[in-house]
């Protein structure tokens, strides 16, 4: 088991990117046009309060200092109270994580279940019926905007047949399945197809190998050969692949949710960017950033899992 | 008694104009015990005469457009694919050139080993992971308990080798096909895997087909040896027959390239020219082009294999005179 050691070490190693991370949230900000001070109070503020208002929050000391006092307020859950909803940014926040945090996970096991088993028939068989509707499926899906496709379902499924509601993210874990299902449904008919492509050249390659002339000559069914050898062995690119599209998906929720009106981050993100509600976009920054890292944490584990050889 | 007779055998590949045949005519037999070395320069034909006894050609580019090769009274070109897959690793066993990559690196060596026996047998993996021990231990692997959780990368390619050779011998079939097994490893170790070849013939009367390149090789080990130039036979017989005899000038060039000690310093006779490609050969005996001793015969018409001497065949026209005349 030593080859999971890294699981323990690693997030030590991730420190450094973390820090990085933050420093580039506190920078976004700090790029922001305009002064903060004078946004806060309007423009017909006199000058006597801007200046108040900027010693009030530190605005007019050093950036390295004002970057240590951000740090010495994140670390303790500090974030700032926001503009728009007057209340803590980080119970803001909160909130909004579980919302995003189910419908990734929905779309992305939505996809898989979708994405193998297609990707399956259609490497069995080269050049078959099945491959080429497959490959139809895979270039329609990947032409088809996010937004687009969603409301096109919304208005079949919702509004014509009264099958999914319209937007919403419903109490209860059964609730919350049948409110994103369309949501889920629009992410994964964006990302299964790129899994789909992906895992269908990986196992037509694999098939290739000349450890299937091995296992042909052992005398394995085919079938056998398939599943448990070459599936087993494409698998590896693929999770790689799933994990940078799941970090892509994080930042992609923003058009979903709006679209669907999920009360998740990705909405909390726009309405924050329309209503100039900085510390807010700065925290779901922070939290994308987060997430991102995690994924990518979490499919090294997935790796290391699959493939013997690979040490971390 | 004959436990394998291939008589006949052509295997074709389909290219963009036209099937062009890889195996033309390949006939031997083979004894229980003993050792068949086929061998050939790259290109002669001699893997895919190899693959082609199991039928693990893929069906889309090739095809087997002729011949018998009977085993226990069945000829094996007319099974259906099922009947073939019970004879494949249970009856004929094979082991490839590269273990590295002929070995499934996401599984462990003892379910690499385990595999045949459950899907040929039924064995519980339990007994088949037990069977895999004592397999590791028959082909000298050392402390076999200990290795069967690990993966083929933590072997060295000679145990690679061996973890190969342990699972083509799983069902313990009667025929071993052996492609190229020490190409890819080192001299020592090539040594080394070809004795546990002979060890194992001659505790178990396992016959091995042997295809290799190295005429040294076939020399140490084989019994007998066939010779294939260009996907036809060029000469066949015992390996002492062939070798200290031959009745062919391409067996002849390929001794005459051997390295020797008494030769030292003298520059390495080599076989002019290349194998033609399977698509453009040329009309009459294949290697004329390459041979001195070609005459207006072996430019015109096809040379067939003649018997030169009790069990010695020869598929040249100047078999006499091959020996006679001096490098």
């Amino acid at each position: 088991m030593h080859r999971f050691k890294f699981v323990l070490y690693r997030p030590i190693q991730l420190l450094p990117v973390l820090i990085g991370v933050s420093i580039v949230t506190f920078i976004l900000v700090q790029l922001i046009p305009g002064d903060p001070a004078r946004i806060l109070l309007g423009a017909k503020a006199t000058p006597e309060a801007i200046a108040e208002v900027r010693e009030k929050f530190g605005l007019d000391q050093p950036l390295v200092l004002q970057y240590v006092h951000f740090m010495k307020n994140l670390l303790q859950g500090e974030l700032g109270r926001s503009i728009i909803y007057r209340a803590p940014v980080l119970s803001v926040v909160e909130q909004r994580v579980a919302p995003t945090l189910f419908l990734l996970i929905y779309g992305v096991v939505l996809s898989v279940l979708l994405a193998v088993p297609l990707a399956l028939a259609a490497a069995w068989r080269a050049g078959s019926s099945v491959d080429q509707a497959v490959r139809v499926f895979s270039t329609a899906g990947i032409g088809l905007p996010a937004f687009w496709l969603g409301i096109m379902l919304m208005l079949l499924f919702s509004i014509e047949l009264r099958l999914f509601p319209v937007s919403g993210y419903g109490e209860g874990a059964l609730s919350h399945l049948h409110h994103l299902f369309l949501p889920a449904l629009t992410i994964s008919i964006a990302l299964a197809p790129v899994l789909v492509r992906n895992l269908r050249a990986t196992l037509l390659a694999q098939l290739e190998s000349d450890y299937v002339s091995a296992e042909r000559a052992k005398g394995l069914p085919e079938r056998a050969i398939y599943l448990g050898h070459v599936f087993r062995n494409s698998l590896i690119p693929t999770v790689n692949l799933l994990g940078v599209n799941v970090s892509w998906l994080i930042g992609g929720t923003v058009v979903i949710e709006s679209v669907y009106s999920v009360p998740g981050l990705g909405q909390l993100m726009v309405s924050s960017i329309f209503g100039r509600d900085y510390l807010v976009v700065q925290a779901v920054t922070l939290m994308f950033a987060i997430g991102v890292i995690l994924v990518n944490f979490f499919v090294d584990i997935v790796t290391v899992a699959l493939d013997p050889r690979v040490e971390m | 008694m004959t436990l394998l007779d291939v008589a006949g055998l052509r295997t074709e590949f389909a290219t963009p104009t036209r099937a062009v045949a890889a195996v033309d005519g390949l006939s031997f037999q083979l004894r229980p015990g003993e050792i068949l070395g086929l061998v050939g320069e790259s290109g002669s034909g001699k893997t895919v005469a190899c693959r082609s006894l199991l039928r693990l050609l893929p069906s889309r580019r090739a095809r087997i457009a002729a011949g018998t090769v009977m085993f226990e009274n069945r000829d094996l070109m007319r099974l259906s694919e099922a009947e073939m897959r019970v004879v494949r690793g249970r009856d004929i066993a094979m082991i490839f050139q590269n273990p590295a990559s002929h070995l499934d690196p996401v599984f462990t060596v003892g379910d690499l080993i385990a595999e045949p026996l459950i899907w040929h047998f039924g064995e519980s993996r339990r007994a088949a992971r037990k069977r895999a021990v004592e397999l590791l231990r028959q082909v000298g692997i050392p402390d076999p308990a200990g290795q069967i959780e690990r993966y083929p990368h933590q072997f060295s390619g000679g145990m690679k080798q061996r973890v190969m050779i342990a699972a083509a011998l799983a069902c313990e079939p009667k025929i071993l096909l052996a492609d190229e097994p020490t190409t890819a490893l080192d001299v020592t170790v090539q040594a080394q895997i070809l004795r546990l070849l002979l060890d194992l013939r001659d505790r178990t009367g396992l016959a091995i087909v042997l295809v290799t390149h190295d005429i040294g090789v076939v020399a140490e080990t084989c019994d007998s040896v066939v010779v294939l130039y260009s996907g036809r036979v060029m000469e066949c017989g015992g390996t002492q027959d062939v070798l200290t005899r031959p009745r062919h000038p391409y067996t002849r060039g390929l001794l005459d390239s051997l390295p020797t000690t008494a030769a030292r310093g003298a520059e390495l006779p080599s076989i002019s020219g290349y194998p033609p490609p399977l698509d453009r050969l040329p009309q009459g005996c294949r290697f004329h082009p390459r041979c001195r001793f070609a005459i207006d015969r072996c430019r015109r018409e096809p040379i067939e294999l003649e018997t030169v001497d009790d069990g010695h065949a020869s598929a040249c026209v100047r078999w006499r005179e091959v020996m006679e005349v001096g490098p």
